[in-house]
């Protein structure tokens, strides 16, 4: 029997979380929720919803927790997938299934999601220029030819996620994670992927602020 | 010959960021801050005393008094402090999240080799810490 793991880092998501484990595990019954230091209960919500909740003392970002899930999942021998989830909803179970099949059929070692591959997800101008910058930055930067460099649905065969040290605990941990895939080398590939912008999401979401701190992040590692 | 000065200050802040910044907390790096430190404090007081004596090296230097000599040494020396606290800092940093992740990994049961997870009813709180508050 094989085995795929989501992973879903958590800080401050009691409203929503307990929808989005509940809609995963019709599909994956392995999910691990690395809870961030959240102070609104979100650890018994995400319990009772049926997933392994892993948590940080303290808090310490969604890079480190990112990490903490990955290396939760890396504890099960029959591990076949990681999947990497978010916790506001943004992000679509069919989505995922799909991208883990590509994983498990060998197809390729990762595989990231991209909103930018069809014409599903809606985005505010701005906001469509500021990503599509990012990603030319990070293809000129790696070499990968990515189209959505901050996409936070992405699946990772267990031999590429041994290989994943994220170190940069907040913001640039995306950044961080195409470099060193690209320094892996692997078979890696993009899958067309909708993200739900919800008013949730939205409030939660980064804005676009936000990237300053991540250039800043970068620069200065 | 006052750009010359201020090329050279500003190679000085660079060189010897990037030298503090390697290697960051060895006994060496540390001597070498101290007695630049401690440098840095005889000229500040000399320079009250005998103002005179620093503006005739600044003149030296192409540099108007010797006031705004200390100035951009001052400068020179809280940039190469921020950048070894920044670095200090980053240190620290990784240092409590491996930590923590340690904790939070050995509090947390390893998956198991059998089958799914069952579904539980709010289990009791099995960590040995507290709970964080505040955060970000």
């Amino acid at each position: 029997m094989s085995r795929t793991w989501i992973v879903i880092p958590m800080y401050n998501e009691a409203s929503v979380v307990g929808t989005v484990i509940e809609g995963l595990r019709k599909e994956f019954p392995h999910v691990v929720c690395v809870d961030d230091g959240s102070t609104d209960g979100s650890q018994d919500i995400a319990r009772q919803a049926g997933a392994v909740v892993v948590q940080h003392p303290v808090n310490l970002g969604q890079g480190a927790a990112l990490q903490t899930g990955i290396e939760y999942s890396l504890q099960d021998p029959q591990l076949d997938c990681i999947v990497t989830f978010d916790a506001d909803g943004q992000h679509r179970v069919v989505d995922a299934l799909a991208m883990a099949d590509r994983i498990r059929s060998g197809e390729a070692d990762v595989v990231l999601g991209s909103r930018f591959l069809d014409d599903r997800t809606k985005l505010s101008p701005l906001k469509r220029l500021v990503l599509r910058t990012a990603a030319v930055q990070s293809r000129m930067s790696t070499g990968m030819a990515l189209t959505d460099a901050h996409n936070g649905l992405r699946a990772f065969s267990p031999t590429v996620a041994r290989g994943i040290n994220l170190r940069q605990n907040r913001m640039a941990h995306a950044s961080e994670l195409v470099h060193q895939l690209a320094e892996m080398n692997p078979r890696w590939v993009e899958h067309p992927v909708e993200i739900i912008y919800t008013d949730y999401s939205k409030s939660k979401g980064q804005s676009l602020l936000n990237s300053v701190n991540i250039v800043a992040d970068l620069f200065f590692r | 010959m006052q750009i010359i000065v201020q090329v050279a200050l500003v190679l000085a802040v660079i060189i010897v960021s990037l030298a503090l910044m390697r290697g960051g907390s060895n006994a060496r790096h540390l001597a070498i801050r101290r007695i630049m430190l401690v440098l840095f404090a005889f000229l500040a007081a000399l320079s009250i005393f005998f103002p005179e004596l620093l503006t005739r090296v600044a003149r030296l230097l192409g540099i108007g008094r010797g006031t705004d000599l200390v100035l951009y040494g001052l400068i020179v020396s809280f940039l190469v402090f921020m950048a070894t606290t920044y670095q200090r800092f980053r240190h620290m940093e990784s240092t409590l999240t491996k930590l923590s992740r340690r904790i939070a990994l050995d509090e947390t049961p390893p998956p198991g080799v059998d089958g799914p997870p069952e579904r539980k009813e709010a289990e009791p709180d099995r960590r040995l810490t507290p709970p964080a508050h505040g955060g970000q």
